[in-house]
């Protein structure tokens, strides 16, 4: 392979395994925020206890998307400096950003939540896990903000001198309407997955103690969990869906190839059908693609809101591409692809969402289920939305070949500034350092996912504490208030956390 | 003063962050199987930084998204010509981060062995490989004409990037050394103040070196300036960590990083990587983004870098105590046979 083809395969790798731990954090952040205002403003233990529960989980997850998230503010220079020399003028701009005004509180505020649990006062702690979750957000919509402008640049010119894109506009890159699609997309997803997770594992527990004869203690203390969770599913539900819609309509504007492409449109259709089943060879090639379920009409409301509306194909899109930027080149991506990627990323996500609905039934009015099915389902569900959001980024990525910054078709829109994907790629690194480096982090990445797993597994598996109380005299989360920096306060009592 | 210049200043400013706090970081980790005898005792040196080392790091990725927003060319010639080394460093903080998470996780001596190993591993490499780089930049590396790096691995091994290596591997350890006699009680404070000491000479004669050679050979006038704060840095550690003058001694290693890293800058500017032809150099001028990004650039760091010095010096505050094997509590991680 050449070394091309192995650094689009790093890519890929590497940021496929980091965006399978970010939308939990950004998901489960805020949930374990809510949990700790629940506990602070009601005092009941049962927030407390799930609080340090989710908490723990949280911080497992956390640690491997922080590690992740190293390489990815480096591998633009080491395998992609054609791409960075490029685009850096506007690119580099909102991931600095991320780092200054987002990374920094992530990272500051989670060390003072997991070490200030007796050294900060109740509220100022709680505060600092809302900052982690903003901040969480914060950064997602920053890395949107690059991402969006190589779905469609904006802000932006070409310079013919120097041949590079240079930003002109900061607020169009900031206010992208593909960002402003992207970003709610993106946040209720984690929410959906945070929520799952959340409503999956203590669904879990609620069928085990009632089971156990403990229904009560399922009751009081999972029941509530369950809820949040599958509120929090239903409303990301809601959310996925209607920013979803809103992205399908500018990408059929701004990105008509990968649509197409979405749907194996193989021939320009009015009132253009929505494919269900597809079968036949997709491999970039439209002969004997055969539509087997389809509803009709579908695709052109679903670009347009209009069910006659006339769709593009792939190959008239081609025809028209290579009139535009030049013959010799593949313009569409790889079908097999981007249509099945595209199906299991709603299908996955819907999946979810119609389990919180039934579970939302199983537990009315205060019930508590000892259906083992439920339990089985709500553990079930944990993966699909982790792996709806996987199948969602790589139907954008690969949707967006064989262009790394996709150009803007709306004529208003910047001159020039797009570029190739194989362009893109470090002429000064050889295919044997890509290889070198694409297995250690494959072997590493697998090594560390294999640990994640068990670990997360069995911090679930243990439930939440008895009892969160602690012993010391002060209380929880107390250092005695009219004293806070009595010298012998707690000179010698144990740390309420250490690693 | 133009803003590219500002900008290369602002960078420098960004990796001093990065190198006085994770140095530190990096020198308890390095410091591991030295000083933490026992578990117990490893368990507090890792406490030391426990609350701290995840804020610390991001100064490095800050550093990492400025060059790519204020210098795209340097971000692309210098991480992808630095490939191997670079990758090197990021496997290295890749276990580093998640041996600190999941260490205590699992109550199990083997499995905190190897998030020991990894800690160990994981500081040492990056410790040693930035003065490696570093040395590297100063002395110009083979860039062709369309700034593309065209050496090999093996020439980024000189003598003198080597020597850059040590100087950083030796002062970080000490700089660790330093900080734990500084954050500890008892046993502790006394082991890594006794190291602190011994250590303080070797770091004293092998960064004076480094700074000589480097003053001489590539530098410029001015940063004579920076190599004396280094040496009277130095030489304050030596005297410091001989009378136990514990926050001293601290303020002595931090300010011969910030000296190391006036000096460093200082050599390179005007340009950010020098080639060995010095007509394929990029410079402040040809490597730098618009002035129209770099001025919107300017307001959000001017904004947001004091924000982040305040609560980051907050936090610092908030864990200022000193702690020793008495404050760490019995292990209350789990075991993956379940009960």
């Amino acid at each position: 392979m050449e070394a091309l083809e192995l650094a689009r395969w790093q890519f890929g790798i590497t940021t496929v395994y980091h965006f399978i731990l970010v939308p939990l954090t950004i998901g489960l952040s805020p949930l374990v925020a809510i949990m700790q205002t629940a506990w602070v403003r009601t005092g009941n233990e049962r927030w407390l206890r799930l609080t340090k529960f989710f908490g723990k989980l949280l911080l497992i997850n956390f640690a491997l998307g922080v590690a992740t998230g190293i390489v990815q503010e480096f591998q633009f220079g080491m395998n992609w400096s054609e791409y960075s020399r490029f685009v850096g003028d506007v690119f580099g701009a909102p991931l600095a950003m991320e780092a200054l005004a987002a990374f920094f509180v992530e990272s500051t505020f989670l060390g003072l939540w997991i070490f200030g649990w007796d050294k900060l006062p109740k509220r100022i702690h709680l505060a600092c896990i809302w900052a982690v979750a903003i901040a969480t957000t914060l950064s997602a919509y920053f890395i949107l903000a690059a991402n969006s402008w190589m779905q469609h640049p904006v802000g932006a010119v070409f310079n013919t001198e120097t041949g590079r894109a240079e930003m002109v506009d900061i607020g169009a890159v900031l206010t992208n309407v593909t960002l402003l699609a992207a970003f709610p997309h993106t946040i209720t997803a984690a929410l959906l997955t945070g929520g799952t997770f959340v409503a999956g594992i203590a669904a879990w527990w609620m069928v085990r103690l009632v089971r156990a004869g403990r229904a009560e203690e399922a009751r009081d203390v999972y029941r509530p969990a369950v809820m949040l969770g599958v509120v929090t599913m239903i409303v990301a539900g809601i959310g996925i869906g209607a920013s979803g819609d809103w992205q399908a309509k500018l990408m059929f504007d701004q990105q008509p190839m990968k649509m197409a492409s979405a749907e194996a449109l193989c021939e320009s259709e009015d009132g253009a059908s929505f494919s269900i089943l597809t079968i036949g060879d997709l491999s970039n090639s439209c002969d004997g693609v055969a539509h087997v379920i389809e509803i009709p009409g579908l695709t052109s409301y679903l670009a347009t809101g209009d069910f006659s509306a006339p769709i593009e194909g792939v190959e008239d899109l081609q025809a028209r591409y290579e009139a535009e930027y030049g013959e010799g080149v593949d313009y569409r991506p790889n079908l097999l692809v981007t249509y099945w990627s595209f199906r299991l990323m709603i299908g996955l996500a819907a999946g979810s969402v119609a389990l919180s609905l039934a579970a939302l039934w199983l537990t009315r009015r205060g019930r508590v289920t000892g259906n083992v099915w439920f339990a089985r389902l709500g553990i079930w569900a944990i993966p699909m939305p982790f792996l709806a959001s996987s199948f969602g980024w790589i139907f954008t990525e690969m949707g967006r070949q064989p262009w790394v910054v996709v150009p803007n078709p709306n004529p208003t829109g910047v001159d020039g500034v797009w570029m190739l994907t194989a362009r893109g790629v470090s002429t000064a690194v050889g295919p044997g350092a890509v290889l070198a480096s694409m297995i250690t982090f494959t072997v590493i990445y697998g090594v560390l996912g294999v640990i994640w797993f068990r670990l997360i597994r069995r911090y679930a598996v243990q439930g939440v504490a008895d009892s969160e109380v602690d012993p010391s005299p002060d209380g929880p989360n107390g250092r005695r208030p009219d004293h806070p920096d009595e010298p012998d306060d707690a000179s010698d009592r144990p740390l309420s956390f250490a690693y | 003063m133009e803003l590219s210049t500002v900008w290369f200043i602002l960078i420098a400013v960004l990796w001093t962050g990065y190198l006085v706090l994770e140095g530190f970081d990096f020198g308890v980790g390095m410091l591991l199987p030295v000083l933490g005898r026992g578990d117990k005792d490893r368990r507090l040196m890792i406490n030391t930084i426990g609350p701290v080392w995840d804020g610390n790091e991001v100064w490095l990725l800050t550093a990492g998204g400025a060059t790519f927003a204020a210098f795209p060319e340097w971000y692309a010639t210098m991480f992808s010509g630095f490939y191997l080394p670079l990758l090197l460093i990021l496997l290295a903080l890749i276990v580093r981060v998640v041996a600190f998470e999941w260490r205590g996780k699992i109550d199990d001596p083997a499995w905190r062995a190897w998030a020991d190993r990894a800690l160990v591993v994981g500081s040492w490499v990056p410790a040693v490989l930035w003065g490696v780089a570093f040395g590297n930049l100063v002395r110009g590396v083979h860039l062709d004409a369309d700034h593309q790096y065209v050496g090999t691995f093996f020439d980024l091994l000189n003598p003198y990037a080597l020597l850059g290596g040590a100087t950083t591997g030796l002062i970080f350890l000490t700089h660790g050394a330093v900080f734990l006699a500084l954050k500890t009680q008892g046993d502790m404070r006394h082991a890594a103040g006794a190291l602190a000491q011994r250590l303080a000479l070797v770091t004293a004669g092998v960064a004076g070196a480094f700074a000589v050679w480097t003053q001489v050979a590539y530098s410029v006038g001015w940063t004579w300036v920076a190599t004396a704060v280094a040496a009277a840095g130095l030489a304050a550690l030596v005297v410091t960590t001989r009378l136990r003058r514990e926050g001293r001694a601290f303020l002595a290693s931090a300010v011969t990083i910030v000296a190391a890293v006036v000096l460093i800058f200082g050599s390179m500017y005007p340009d950010v990587m020098p080639a060995l032809d010095p007509a394929n150099s990029l410079t402040v001028d040809n490597a730098s983004s618009t002035p129209y990004t770099l001025t919107v650039m300017t307001w959000v760091a001017v904004v947001l870098t004091p924000v982040v010095l305040l609560y980051q010096g907050w936090t610092y505050w908030v864990f200022r105590k000193r702690i020793s094997t008495a404050h760490i509590p019995e292990h209350t991680g789990l075991t993956f046979e379940r009960v």
